[in-house]
């Protein structure tokens, strides 16, 4: 036995020594007061755009510190590896993920560093800090602007067509109605990209607050549901509606975000129900036909109480795993990006595409007409809430797949909706919430 | 009988061996039995089972997936039998047409998923458009549920076929000529030859594939992400495929109890049909 031991003993030992080695690899820490900061951001266009520039403008003013961006995958791929990364302590030095319910997922009191005691705490947007707080402490600086769940509309084929902007879904199908005779297609659907089929039911939440203002504190304490409320189950009956009544462009199933820019761009669709961000890919391929496209949030039944669904930014964190100078670099770049200058630094490295979280920030003049328009409802006192996954904590992960299936009439409102319901059930166990 | 080695000897493999196969497994059995969220574990007894098996992408996963395992498995042979005839046959340019059926199998399946994701799509593939100068309306082959799983099951079978057809190449050029000869010499037609020689002397290029490809079929999951990612929706998903997904959301402990479902529902399935084969094989 003992023979058998001393054996395994040696190769835990090399285990654990490899594991430390392969850590530290490509650290700098210890040569003079140069530090260098793995920045992770994720893929898309604006994110890697907006990472580089923080990370050039932050090391000019600070020229100790260098900062690398690297990118991951985003979606629930990403998810995954941040969780991983994160469980094996490995995660870059500062990264870039979510607000709301996900940051919720990845145990922020167990693996982020809290940023209350920082001095631009108080500088922060309410709305976003909600977004970024989890057991009463703050663990994140905005990454962007807000963004909104909303119809992109082409004002020149609305023009054409003698319409207006509709404040109820009646209007909204009556609309829709007179472009598919005009030969548009009149609801632009992108499901190839699965996470663009949710916007008809997460984009209303505004809506559904109006009509049951405590639809998010009941939903966390597992006493709504979507399936039983009357106003939140619309948002699924109203996707399979503009199915079934054939408003949708021909190619819905096998189109993706880059497809439904281009219809929209070109006028070959109307309306768009998307995240208000995707202007920014609008204007980098369409540069002449940004000022065409304008911005509305998605119909309800009432007009009066009509309003936006507002996205807070994703954030940046630092993880547990950073210390020593890394932690001392990493607060000062959180410092430099909840900052006017950090603002300036994000705006001219990406057209922004909505208000910053960062009190004092102010957007560009000349931001496109749908920003514009989002602007207006953010304004308006009361035309505004955020989206669901920043008041609860509650998201399950199989929204975009169900969303499809009611989106293309495989299976129906109703049950789309229970099976959301059921599909919900298994995160909040998981992240241990009471009533469940 | 006393082993040649001394004890010493099995040791590294024996290392190997359990720390990174018999530690994971009974590892992994114990981590379906608890809410494990990467970050901690709480033990919650068959509650992940329960979960699993009431999980409704599930029940057509589990359909889905014998679809695959039995169409993939099930063409492969009769397409991969029907090739080899072919292949041994005297033809021209013999060894350029067996590296050619050969290839997709050495190309990666991801590459192979994504060209076909691109060649399939309803509107600007290639499949199509070419239906559509002979004046046919080609199908949704990824986006109409009817046909997305099947439309996979397809491509699987393009790529798998060359592996099935060397196996069965080897199985019938060890067949002895004198068998065809005397066969002939009585006055047999072809289709006699191949019904009474070739094909129950390749009995045991049969079985392997069979159980080979059926094993591949039911675990598939690589071609499936890349093509499909079980969609539109849940309709092409398969059990491996939801068992990804609740790994992605982040639900280790339930995905870990899926993988154990699999584990079972495989076994349970090739070791009797490998039984089963391998015993008429003694028969005969």
């Amino acid at each position: 036995m003992k023979r058998f031991l001393t054996p395994l003993a040696v190769l835990t030992t090399v285990f654990a020594l490899t594991a430390c080695s392969a850590g530290s690899l490509g650290s700098s820490e210890g040569d003079g007061d140069g530090v260098t900061l793995s920045f992770l951001v994720d893929n898309s266009e604006t994110a890697a755009k907006v990472g580089a520039g923080l990370a050039k403008d932050f090391s000019a003013q600070n020229p100790g510190i260098t900062v690398k961006v690297e990118t991951r995958p985003q979606g629930t791929e990403g998810d995954n590896l941040i969780k991983t990364r994160l469980s094996t302590g490995d995660m870059s030095d500062v990264f870039e993920y979510n607000s709301g319910s996900l940051l919720q997922a990845i145990a922020p009191a167990k693996n982020l560093v809290a940023v209350d005691d920082q001095s631009y705490a108080g500088q922060l947007d309410d709305n976003f800090k909600t977004s970024v707080t989890s057991d009463g402490k703050l663990y994140g600086v905005p990454f962007g602007g807000f963004m909104s769940g909303a119809i992109l509309y082409n004002k020149a084929v609305f023009a054409k067509n003698g319409l207006q902007v509709p404040k109820t879904w009646a209007e909204f199908m009556a609309n829709n109605t007179k472009l598919k005779a005009a030969g548009v297609a009149p609801v632009i659907q992108t499901y190839q990209e699965t996470w663009t089929s949710q916007l008809f039911v997460l984009g209303d939440f505004h809506n559904v607050a109006a009509a049951e203002p405590d639809f998010a504190t009941n939903y966390t304490k597992n006493q709504a549901k979507y399936a039983t409320s009357p106003a939140a189950v619309k948002g699924f009956q109203r996707l399979q509606q503009v199915h079934d009544a054939g408003f949708l462009n021909k190619d819905f199933a096998s189109a993706k975000l880059d497809d439904g820019v281009r219809e929209l761009a070109t006028g070959a669709g109307a309306q768009y129900p998307i995240l208000s961000s995707t202007i920014a890919q609008l204007a980098a391929t369409y540069p002449d036909k940004v000022k065409d496209i304008g911005l509305y949030a998605i119909p309800g039944d009432d007009a009066a109480t009509n309003g936006l669904t507002v996205w807070a930014p994703p954030a940046v964190y630092i993880p547990a795993s950073t210390s020593g100078a890394k932690l001392d670099a990493a607060k000062k770049f959180l410092a430099f990006i909840a900052s006017p200058q950090g603002c300036t630094s994000q705006a001219n490295a990406y057209p922004p595409t909505g208000p910053f979280a960062v009190k004092g920030c102010t957007l560009p003049a000349d931001v496109p007409q749908a920003v514009k328009d989002m602007q207006t409802y953010i304004d308006t006192p009361g035309a505004s809430s955020l989206a669901l996954e920043f008041l609860s904590p509650v998201k399950g992960p199989s929204l975009e797949q169900i969303c499809v299936e009611v989106g293309s009439g495989i299976r129906k409102a109703d049950a789309g909706a229970e099976l959301y319901d059921e599909d919900v059930k298994k995160q909040a166990q998981q992240l241990g919430l009471a009533g469940w | 009988m006393k082993s040649p080695y001394p004890r010493w000897f099995y040791l590294p493999a024996a290392l190997v061996y359990a720390v990174l196969f018999v530690v994971p497994t009974f590892a992994s059995f114990y981590f379906s039995l608890t809410r494990w969220t990467i970050f901690e574990s709480h033990f919650i007894g068959l509650d992940n089972f329960v979960t699993f098996f009431q999980e409704p992408a599930l029940v057509k996963g589990f359909v889905n997936t014998l679809i695959y395992g039995i169409v993939t498995s099930g063409l492969k042979v009769v397409l991969g039998l029907g090739l080899a005839v072919l292949l041994t046959g005297r033809i021209a340019a013999r060894g350029y047409l067996r590296s050619v059926v050969f290839f997709p199998v050495l190309v990666s399946t991801i590459g192979v998923g994504l060209t076909f994701t691109v060649l399939m799509n309803p509107e600007r593939g290639l499949i199509n458009q070419a239906l559509g100068t002979v004046g046919v309306d080609g199908p949704g082959w990824l986006t109409d549920p009817a046909y997305a799983l099947l439309s996979v099951a397809l491509v699987d079978v393009w790529k798998g076929v060359g592996l099935a057809t060397l196996i069965f190449i080897a199985g019938i050029v060890s067949i002895p000529q004198e068998y065809f000869e005397a066969a002939r010499t009585d006055g047999a037609s072809a289709w006699d030859m191949f019904r009474n020689i070739t094909l129950p002397l390749a009995r045991p290029a049969t079985v392997t594939v069979v159980i080979l490809s059926l094993i591949g079929g039911l675990r598939s999951f690589d071609l499936i992400w890349a093509m499909t990612r079980g969609g539109p929706g849940f309709t092409s998903d398969v059990v491996a495929s939801v068992i990804y997904k609740q790994y992605q959301a982040g639900f280790a402990g339930l995905s870990t109890a899926g993988n154990v479902v699999l584990f079972v529902i495989v076994t349970a399935i090739v070791l009797p049909l490998s039984r089963f084969l391998n015993r008429k094989e003694v028969e005969l």
